[in-house]
C-alpha cells in the first residue's frame, strides 16, 4: 500500500485515535497493576484511604502466601531465639511465628501437573483427528466436526452432575488423572477445530511428493506435515494451557484435597478479618505472569485460538 | 531435490496408485487418528449426556446415593417451567446478557475503529488491551472484589475522584440496585477485547479499494461508514456476538467469585442457580432437568443464530 493512498487516515486523525487506545489501555491495565502492586504492599498500605500508589515494598504478602502462622504472646516471642532468616523476621514482626508451609505450593504444582498433562494430550490426540479429518474423506466428517464442537455450548455446571457422579463410581473424583481426562474432552474440540486449520493450510503437495519418494503415509506424516505444522501446534498447546490453567467450575466441584488446582484455591487464602489481600494479590501475580507472557507470545494466532479458528485473518 | 529419471518416474505415477501399495491403506490411519478423540467425547461428553437425560426424570439425590430412586416422569420439568424463582434468575441472566453484549459491541467496535486508523505502536497497545481476558476468571473476579470495596477500592475511589461522589457512600456488591451492574463492569472489561479483535480482523479484510471508489465518487465519510463499513463487518460481529452469548449464557467463575450471586439473588444466574440446586440443595433429578432446559435452550437460540449469520455472510 503506498503512504499516498486517499484513503490512509490523516496524522491528526492517527494522532486523536492514538491518544484514546492509549488512554483505554492504561485504565483497563489498571487492575492488573494493581495486582502486581497489592502484592508488595503491607497489609497497612494495601487497605489505605486513599488508594496508595506510593508504598514502601514489603514482601509480607508472599512470605504470607507460602507460610502458615500462629499468634504468640510477647512473652513467648521474647523466649524465642533470633530469627534465622529473612521471612521469619518479617513473621515475628506481627507478633507470630511461622507453623509450616500453606497449601499454595501445592496447588501451583497441581496447576502444572494438571495443565501439562491435559495440554500434551488434547494435542497429541487432536492433531490426529485433525490430520484425519483434513486429508481423508472420513464418513459423517461434517457431523463429527460439528458433534465436537457442540460439546462446548454446554454450561459446565450441567456437565458437571453426571462427571461428578461417573468420577464417583470410577474413582477419579479429586485425582489428577481425572482432572487431566476432563480437562483434555472439554480442550480437544478446540484442538481439533484450530489444528485443522492449521493443517488445511500446508499444500498436500508436500505429502504426495513424499509418498511418492517412498515415505508410507504414516512417515509423510511424521516427517512431512508435522514440522511444517509445529508452530499452530505450538499455539494450540499454548491455548489448551491457558483454558486449563484459568478453568474454576470443574476444579471447584470435582477436587478438593489432593488435585485442586490454583484457581479455587486463591480466593480462599484468608489472614485476620477476612482476605489476607497482598498474599492473595501475590498468588494472583505469581499465577496470572505466565499467561500474560504466553498472552504476548500468541499474539500473531490469538484471533485464530479465540475464534476457534473461524476468524484467520 | 536432484531431477533423477527415476523421480520423474515416480512424479508421473499417480498418487492413489502409489498410496495403495504400501502400508496401512488411509482408510484405516483416518479411524485410527480419529477413534481416541471421539471415545473420549463420548466417554466424558454424550456419555453424561445420555445420564443426565436419564436423572432427569427421577427424583434421584446425589448425597444420598443408596436410597431408593424413583422414576416420576416430567415432574421435575413441570415444577422447573412454573417456578418462579427460576424466572427470576433468566431475568437475571438476561440483563446480564444484554448490557455485557450491548457494551462489549460499542466499546470494542469502536477501539477496533481506532486502532485500524493505523497510528505508530498500535500492534503494542493492542497486545496490551488484550491482556485481560487471557486471565483466569476466578482469580480476577476476586481480586475486584477488592476493588469493589467501599473508600478502601480502587474503583470507589476512581468513580469518587471523577464524579465527587463519597467512595464510602456505595456498594457495588453489596447493593441490591447496584450489583447487577458490578457484574457488568467487570465482564465488559474482561471480554471487550475479544469483541475488539474480531472487528479488528473485519475491519483490516475491508480491501482499500473500495474507500477509493466511494472517494472518487464523492461518497462522504459518513456514507462511507454506514455502506461499507458496518455491512462488512457485521458478520464478523455477529460472530462475536455469538460467542459472547454462549458463553455468558455459562457464565459461572467470575460471578460466583465476585457476587457469589447476592445480595439475595439478584445475579444469581443461570449457572449459579443451579450449581445450589445441584451442589448444595443436592437435588439432583431436578437439576439435571434444568441442565437439559438450560442445553435445548443454547443450542436452540445458537442454531437460529447461526442461520441468521450465514444469510447475513451470504449478502
Amino acid at each position: 500500500m503506498s503512504s499516498y493512498s486517499i484513503t490512509e487516515p490523516s496524522v491528526r486523525q492517527k494522532w486523536v485515535a492514538g491518544s484514546l487506545v492509549i488512554a483505554y489501555a492504561v485504565i483497563t491495565l489498571l487492575p492488573l497493576v494493581w495486582i502486581l502492586t497489592t502484592g508488595f504492599k503491607s497489609p497497612v498500605d494495601a487497605i489505605a484511604y486513599p488508594p496508595k500508589v506510593m508504598f514502601e515494598p514489603s514482601l509480607e504478602g508472599y512470605v504470607n502466601l507460602f507460610t502458615t502462622r500462629t499468634r504468640v504472646s510477647p512473652e513467648q516471642l521474647q523466649a524465642l531465639p533470633p530469627p534465622a532468616t529473612w521471612y521469619e523476621e518479617i513473621v515475628r514482626n506481627r507478633d507470630m511465628v511461622i507453623a509450616g508451609p500453606s497449601r499454595y505450593g501445592e496447588r501451583f504444582l497441581n496447576s502444572v501437573i494438571i495443565g501439562f498433562g491435559s495440554t500434551f494430550l488434547s494435542v497429541f490426540l487432536g492433531t490426529l483427528a485433525a490430520y484425519a479429518f483434513s486429508r481423508f474423506k472420513v464418513p459423517l466428517k461434517d457431523d463429527l466436526l460439528f458433534f465436537i464442537l457442540s460439546t462446548r455450548m454446554m454450561p459446565p455446571i450441567a456437565v458437571a452432575i453426571p462427571i461428578f457422579l461417573m468420577f464417583r463410581t470410577l474413582g477419579l473424583s479429586d485425582t489428577h488423572l481425572g482432572m487431566i481426562l476432563l480437562y483434555t474432552a472439554v480442550n480437544i474440540s478446540l484442538a481439533v477445530w484450530l489444528l485443522k486449520g492449521f493443517i488445511d493450510e500446508i499444500p498436500r503437495e508436500y505429502e504426495e511428493a513424499a509418498l511418492i519418494d517412498g515415505y508410507t503415509r504414516f512417515q509423510a506424516f511424521y516427517k512431512v506435515v508435522l514440522p511444517q505444522a509445529a508452530t499452530g501446534i505450538a499455539s494450540t498447546a499454548i491455548f489448551c494451557l491457558i483454558f486449563s490453567w484459568n478453568e474454576y467450575a470443574f476444579a471447584v466441584l470435582l477436587t478438593s484435597g489432593t488435585a485442586q488446582t490454583a484457581p479455587p484455591f486463591i480466593p480462599t487464602i484468608i489472614g485476620v478479618g477476612g482476605q489476607d489481600w497482598p498474599a492473595v494479590a501475590a498468588g494472583a501475580t505469581l499465577f496470572l505472569v505466565p499467561v500474560m507472557v504466553f498472552t504476548i507470545l500468541l499474539r500473531k494466532h490469538l484471533l485464530r485460538g479465540i475464534t476457534f479458528g473461524a476468524v484467520r485473518k | 531435490m536432484a531431477d533423477m529419471p527415476i523421480d520423474r518416474i515416480a512424479k508421473a505415477t499417480p498418487p492413489s496408485f502409489a498410496r495403495k501399495i504400501r502400508g496401512l491403506s488411509d482408510r484405516t490411519i483416518a479411524w485410527l487418528f480419529v477413534a481416541p478423540t471421539i471415545f473420549l467425547l463420548l466417554a466424558v461428553n454424550i456419555f453424561p449426556l445420555i445420564w443426565t437425560i436419564n436423572l432427569s426424570f427421577t427424583d434421584f439425590r446425589a448425597n444420598r446415593p443408596t436410597r431408593e430412586v424413583e422414576y416420576i416422569g416430567l415432574r421435575n420439568y413441570e415444577r422447573i417451567l412454573t417456578d418462579g424463582d427460576i424466572w427470576l434468575t433468566m431475568q437475571a441472566t438476561a440483563h446480564f446478557l444484554f448490557w455485557t453484549i450491548f457494551l462489549q459491541v460499542l466499546i470494542g467496535f469502536t477501539l477496533a475503529w481506532l486502532i485500524n486508523r493505523k497510528f505508530k505502536g498500535n500492534d503494542l497497545w493492542t497486545t496490551l488491551i488484550v491482556l485481560p481476558m487471557m486471565l483466569s476468571p476466578a482469580v480476577v473476579g476476586n481480586f475486584w472484589t477488592f476493588l469493589y470495596q467501599p473508600q478502601i477500592g480502587l474503583f470507589n475511589y476512581g468513580i469518587s475522584f471523577l464524579t465527587g461522589i463519597d467512595p464510602s457512600s456505595f456498594q457495588m456488591i453489596g447493593d441490591v440496585a447496584l450489583a447487577p451492574w458490578a457484574i457488568v463492569i467487570v465482564d465488559t472489561w474482561m471480554w471487550t477485547p475479544f469483541v475488539m479483535l474480531i472487528c479488528l480482523a473485519g475491519l483490516r479484510s475491508i480491501p482499500d479499494y473500495i474507500y477509493e471508489a466511494a472517494e472518487i465518487d464523492r461518497a462522504s465519510k459518513w456514507r462511507q461508514f454506514w455502506t461499507i463499513t458496518i455491512p462488512m463487518v457485521l458478520p464478523f460481529l455477529m460472530l462475536a456476538i455469538l460467542f459472547r452469548g454462549i458463553e455468558n449464557f455459562k457464565m459461572f467463575d467470575l460471578v460466583v467469585q465476585l457476587t457469589g450471586g447476592g445480595p439475595g439473588s439478584v445475579t444469581e444466574l443461570t449457572s449459579i442457580n443451579l450449581k445450589r440446586e445441584a451442589f448444595e440443595k443436592w437435588r439432583t433429578g431436578y437439576a439435571s432437568a434444568y441442565a437439559i432446559i438450560l442445553f435445548v435452550t443454547v443450542f436452540g437460540l445458537a442454531s437460529i443464530y447461526v442461520k441468521a449469520l450465514n444469510k447475513v455472510k451470504e449478502r
